[in-house]
């Protein structure tokens, strides 16, 4: 029983991993159909960014304003810098073509993940990188005979508060239902005086900002990164967003969770080599019985 | 004095087709406007070129003497014109009352105001107050054209353009609706109203045009419009009129 309990328990810090890095890719799609395939990359420099301001700025950071002080500039650092990342992107790579249409986008998202990731590998060389150590106190709790770091529980805490920021935003503000009026219809959103420019600036920072301090929780988790890794958890979090339901921002968290916690369980009981074919098992299965994912159904138009 | 909407020598073309060839029409303060004509006739194309949705290539829109024609369709309301396109478009997977803060997008700040708005809204339809926490998708046909016109009065413009408010509805929603837009302008709206029904449109409207093929083919008075004879032929149904005169 703890140990199922334990290992959904790992399985929600890693889905909360895909659901934060799944948001990116939703609300992209949502307001302009585009898979940005240079998301995982956004998520990979990110980490390698709260990397170096770790590694070499720490001393300096830690002296000042202690461990959780240096901890919050890596995090601001990253997320504001692959908030002016991602604008550039949006700028460079998709805003030229979205006159020729979606597919010479894709390949564009394509062309500035190749990019990023080669970027990212002169930058900091083809080695795996390691996060310092000692950075989170190694404590150990156990809540019920459930075994859990502080560091897992830090994870989980702040993943869920920025999911819940984000939920907030989008359900709640008009600003967020501005965001799913331009989602839905373009044309009449902007004769609600909705400026469609304005909302897509606004998703190309949020969502590589996101991705960013996602990337540094994965490092502080894992300890190890590469520069390729935005690849591998790009695909899982945008088979967490078909799974939710893609273009859908519940939907997202929802299928990002969802997804970690059964890879982990198909982990821990059935082979924890096969994990990654459970999640792309997962994501044909939903492609053909149910495309729109869970919560992508879409509400009848009277006409 | 100038006229309020003065759409003068406007054309549009697009994909290689004009859509609208030389079209003069102008609306006054406190006037509802009716604009007739078959689908194709490029209706809907005039009201969305006022709204800034397709480029003008001719002529020009000036609204309260200023020319509208190269501003963006997202400014266009705070200008104080408001658009309740063809089909609805309500949002369907937000709420209505959702629906209704968003058609106050450009006020969202003045929230006293876009309070007001609503309260005038929800007099006007009754309904929407109803379903305010309801899905817009849910809604009937009717209530989702209450909620579309609600929505466009949410601005509080001065200029209400109206496409198609009849379209798929029962007869009785037809003649609820119209008794409402008519209600609407005793408040002190303007109305540009492009419709099929013609009936209706030149019952509720001073004045009328006719529009065929891109073109106006003729203009005036209603009255002087209801009794000439080729649009009882072309819209009023002109040929079974005078059959049943004659039976």
């Amino acid at each position: 029983m703890h140990v199922i309990l334990e290992q959904i328990i790992n399985g929600l810090t890693i889905g909360s991993f895909y659901a934060l890095i799944a948001l990116g890719y939703s609300m992209v799609y949502g307001v302009l159909k585009l898979i940005n395939f240079a998301h995982g990359d956004f998520f990979t420099l990110g980490s390698y960014l709260g990397y170096t301001v770790l590694v070499f700025g720490a001393a300096l950071l830690t002296a000042h304003f202690g461990l959780w002080g240096a901890l919050t500039a890596a995090l601001i650092f990253a997320a504001v810098s692959l908030a002016l990342v991602g604008l550039i992107v949006e700028r460079l790579a998709y805003r030229p073509v979205y006159p020729a249409g979606r597919l010479p986008a894709v390949v564009s998202a394509l062309g500035a993940s190749i990019f990023l990731q080669n970027t990212i590998m002169v930058g900091w060389g083809p080695r795996f990188q390691a996060y310092p150590s000692e950075l989170i106190p190694n404590v150990h709790l156990q809540i019920g005979g459930i075994h859990l770091s502080l560091l897992q529980i830090l994870i989980l805490v702040m993943s869920f508060l920025l999911m819940g920021l984000l939920y907030y935003i989008v359900q709640k503000t008009t600003f967020g239902a501005a965001i799913r009026a331009t989602a839905h219809d373009r044309k009449t959103a902007s004769l609600m005086g909705i400026n469609i420019n304005k909302v897509i600036l606004f998703i190309f920072t949020l969502g590589p900002a996101l991705g960013a301090m996602t990337g540094i929780m994965v490092g502080m988790y894992y300890r190890q990164i590469s520069f390729t890794m935005g690849w591998n958890y790009g695909l899982k979090a945008f088979t967490a967003s078909v799974l939710g339901g893609i273009g859908n921002i519940p939907g997202a968290m929802i299928g990002g969770l969802i997804l970690g916690v059964l890879e982990m369980l198909g982990a821990a009981y059935i082979s924890a080599a096969w994990k990654d074919v459970f999640v792309f098992i997962i994501l044909i299965l939903v492609l053909i019985f149910r495309p729109t994912g869970i919560l992508g159904e879409k509400v009848a138009e009277k006409v | 004095m100038a006229p309020l909407l003065n759409i003068e020598h406007l054309s549009i073309s697009y994909g290689g087709i004009q859509a609208i060839k030389d079209v003069s029409i102008h609306l006054e303060q406190g006037e509802i406007v009716s604009v007739l004509g078959a689908n194709g006739a490029g209706k809907s194309t005039l009201l969305q070129a006022v709204s800034g949705l397709v480029p003008i290539s001719g002529g020009s829109v000036v609204f309260s003497s200023e020319v509208l024609n190269k501003v963006p369709a997202y400014e266009i309301v705070l200008k104080g014109i408001s658009l309740s396109p063809e089909g609805r478009r309500v949002f369907p997977t937000l709420t209505v009352e959702e629906n209704l803060n968003l058609g106050a997008y450009t006020r969202r700040k003045m929230r006293d105001e876009v309070r007001k708005a609503k309260d005038r809204v929800f007099s006007l339809f009754p309904i929407l107050s109803e379903r305010r926490k309801q899905l817009a998708g849910t809604l009937s046909g009717g209530e989702q054209q209450m909620l579309a016109i609600g929505r466009a009065l949410m601005s509080t413009p001065r200029v209400l353009l109206l496409d198609e408010p009849s379209l798929g509805l029962a007869p009785i929603l037809v003649k609820q609706i119209f008794d409402i837009i008519a209600e609407i302008n005793a408040q002190g709206t303007s109305i540009l109203l492009v419709e099929q029904n013609a009936h209706k449109a030149l019952g509720i409207a001073s004045r009328g045009y006719v529009l065929e093929n891109g073109r106006i083919v003729a203009s005036g008075p209603t009255s002087s419009l209801r009794s000439d004879e080729k649009i009882q032929e072309a819209y009023l149904g002109g040929a079974a009129l005078r059959k049943k005169a004659a039976r």
